[in-house]
């Protein structure tokens, strides 16, 4: 079969419509196929099993500090007063903010006919549940006594007593629950007609059941495309509101309290816009070098990175704002306590962090407004591993600086962490390395339907689809 | 072993987008019932060119939606305001503000299961066994080929007149798939 479609001739758009295509060099819908099917059919590659290595081991220390923790208490970890909430709810709170990003791809830009989001959603939603499961981990084992997680569920016991749904603590519980479901669900869905492609292709029995079992007997049909679309289209709908609300919730742990620099209205706004732009840092680390070392260059194209460059710019434009208002409120405030908060966390024992924060996502995004700097790949990978780290202070200075010195001077105190939760922090990145590599081994990381339907040769009404001109 | 194997449908198989809504729009025009069209992705305008109505899957998440979050707040004020009521910070037993956050999720929780096990249950999935699996040919409709099926059950079906249609319409080859 060609790999490629006879190049025809179209009338030209007006040339302030023109676009660079979504699938570079006229693949043809067969290519595309059997450019993301043969990832997972191909032998595994020397760097999988590189990265594989490092990211198993890694997952095996999360195993072990969870089990070190779970057996001796929370004290191994730093949190100790005034300081409770320390790393584990700094990870928690960024790990799930990066899960943003994926279902902004899959959901948001549905609904506004993004149709360059084909391309990188399959990715971006797989990278989403990952980032969840490591984000659970935390408030799981945070509350001390792990074997008495199932209290935090609506369950009928013999104690008689029920969760008590006042708290925004016990609202987290539903928005990340229902988060992580919905997300897996979206994701199995789109999954399901490239999973009958690859049960098409296989060529062994194990491969041919296995992808088979999951593909559910899916045919293509279009009687079933029609439903199928449709409760696609009905997810994005349900999953655009749950991914506001899951990081406002979040936010709502904190601005439902009274301490100093959590207590804000601003919250639920300005989490949302920091999770997605921290959740596009992630999709930009991950896809910059996957898409050169899977060549997929013709499918997640330099136009796919320009388009990722500006949604970072953006949301980090809108996080710069929220950190000016947020500064501004203190000061108008009038509150001592507010404005002490606000000008400690700047010059105060943890300015480093304040700083850092402040470097990495009021400054670093602002270099998108370039396309020099948007279409060269090193700087965009360093900018997006920047940003990760830049999100990450954000969380520090929010939990770290305002619990450290509250409404007490007799009761200020220095957090500092402990072996036991950089260990956890670093087992985290195992566990999610070691998920996202399976998931690269195993299924099409490329949504390939959707991509195929992207192109102007699934176009009916398109030449290069076989439309002759005037017909329709 | 004498086995004797009736027609299930025919298969007419096309290399375009173009050809094969070309003769949807023939054989829906006939006034053919049981056919369908079978692709590698989902073709815009196919739908009216099948003459398919609306997809019936809203209704199902629009249900599931309702019930998540009926359930949820009832589940609240029954937990919290009556079988196990706890002051807590002077607030109300139950309040419809405090509840929502959490009927709120349920509702979406809900209406997405609704969604999913809606258009599931539409297209009659899981079904991992279709006649169709038998032609190799029918294995490319997951790669670049597009095809349209009328099954031997259509009370319009005559074999030959089906086939003349479709081979107008372009088809290049076009199959008897056995039951």
């Amino acid at each position: 079969m060609a790999s490629t479609v006879p190049d025809l001739k179209v009338a030209p758009p007006p040339r302030e419509l023109e676009r660079e295509p979504l699938v570079a060099n006229n693949r043809s819908i067969g290519w595309i196929s059997d450019r993301v099917a043969g990832i997972v059919e191909g032998k595994t590659p020397m760097w999988w099993w590189m990265a594989f290595i490092p990211s198993a081991l890694g997952a095996a220390v999360l195993g072990a500090m969870l089990l070190y923790q779970i057996s001796v208490g929370v004290g191994v970890w730093g949190n100790q007063h005034p300081v409770m909430w320390g790393w584990d709810i700094i990870n928690f709170v960024w790990w799930i903010g990066i899960g943003h990003a994926g279902t902004l791809i899959s959901a948001i830009l549905c609904l506004l006919r993004q149709r360059w989001r084909t391309a990188v959603n399959r990715a971006a939603e797989a990278m989403t549940i990952f980032a969840v499961m490591c984000a659970g981990i935390y408030p799981a084992l945070h509350v001390g006594r792990v074997w008495f997680d199932w209290w935090l569920f609506p369950i009928p016991t013999a104690n008689a007593i029920w969760p008590q749904f006042r708290s925004p603590l016990m609202w987290d519980v539903f928005a990340v629950s229902t988060y992580f479901t919905v997300s897996a669900l979206f994701w199995y869905v789109g999954l399901v007609p490239d999973l009958a492609v690859m049960r098409d292709r296989a060529r062994t029995k194990i491969r041919k059941f296995a992808y088979g079992l999951f593909a559910l007997g899916w045919t293509g049909s279009n009687r079933h495309w029609s439903n199928y679309e449709k409760a696609y289209l009905i997810l994005a709908g349900l999953s655009t509101p749950l991914v506001l609300s899951v990081h406002s919730i979040v936010s709502l742990d904190f601005a439902v309290s009274q301490v100093p620099g959590w207590h804000t209205t601003i919250f639920p706004p300005y989490f949302v816009a920091g999770a997605i732009f921290s959740g596009f840092g992630m999709v930009l680390t991950l896809l910059v070098p996957l898409r050169q070392m899977l060549k997929l260059e013709d499918i997640i194209t330099m136009r796919h990175i320009d388009l990722m460059c500006k949604v970072t710019l953006a949301t980090g434009s809108i996080v710069a704002y929220a950190y000016g208002m947020e500064f501004f409120i203190a000061w108008y405030s009038g509150s001592e306590y507010e404005r002490f908060a606000f000008i400690n966390r700047a010059i105060g024992p943890y300015a480093w962090g304040y700083w850092a924060m402040i470097i990495c996502n009021t400054i670093v995004p602002q270099i998108f407004w370039f396309k020099r700097f948007r279409n060269n790949l090193a700087i965009v990978f360093i900018a997006s591993i920047l940003v990760n780290i830049g999100m990450w202070f954000e969380r520090f200075v929010i939990i770290v600086i305002s619990l450290h010195r509250d409404y007490l001077p007799s009761s200020w105190g220095y957090f500092i962490p402990t072996p036991v939760d950089i260990l956890t922090y670093l087992g985290t990145f195992g566990m999610f390395f070691t998920l996202f590599l399976l998931f690269l081994r195993f299924l099409p990381m490329i949504a390939i339907s959707e991509v195929k339907a992207v192109t102007p040769q699934a176009d009916p009404h398109h030449p290069a689809g076989g439309a002759k001109g005037g017909h329709h | 072993m004498a086995q004797t194997q009736t027609p299930y449908a025919l298969l007419a198989e096309f290399d375009t987008p173009a050809d094969v809504m070309h003769a949807a729009e023939v054989i829906h025009g006939k006034g053919f019932t049981r056919w369908d069209v079978y692709t590698p992705f989902p073709i815009h305008g196919m739908d009216a060119a099948m003459g398919l109505g609306n997809s019936k899957v809203g209704w199902f998440a629009f249900v599931g939606g309702v019930a998540g979050y009926g359930l949820g707040m009832l589940m609240i004020w029954w937990m919290n305001a009556i079988d196990y009521p706890l002051i807590v910070g002077g607030k109300p037993m139950f309040s419809p503000f405090g509840a929502f956050p959490p009927a709120y999720e349920l509702t979406i929780l809900f209406g997405a299961f609704g969604a999913i096990l809606g258009m599931m249950f539409l297209n009659r999935l899981p079904r991992w066994y279709s006649p169709l699996f038998k032609s190799a040919r029918f294995a490319k409709v997951t790669h670049d080929k597009f095809f349209i099926v009328v099954e031997s059950t259509d009370p319009k079906y005559s074999e030959a007149e089906i086939r003349r249609l479709l081979e107008l319409a372009g088809s290049k080859h076009i199959e008897l798939v056995e039951e």
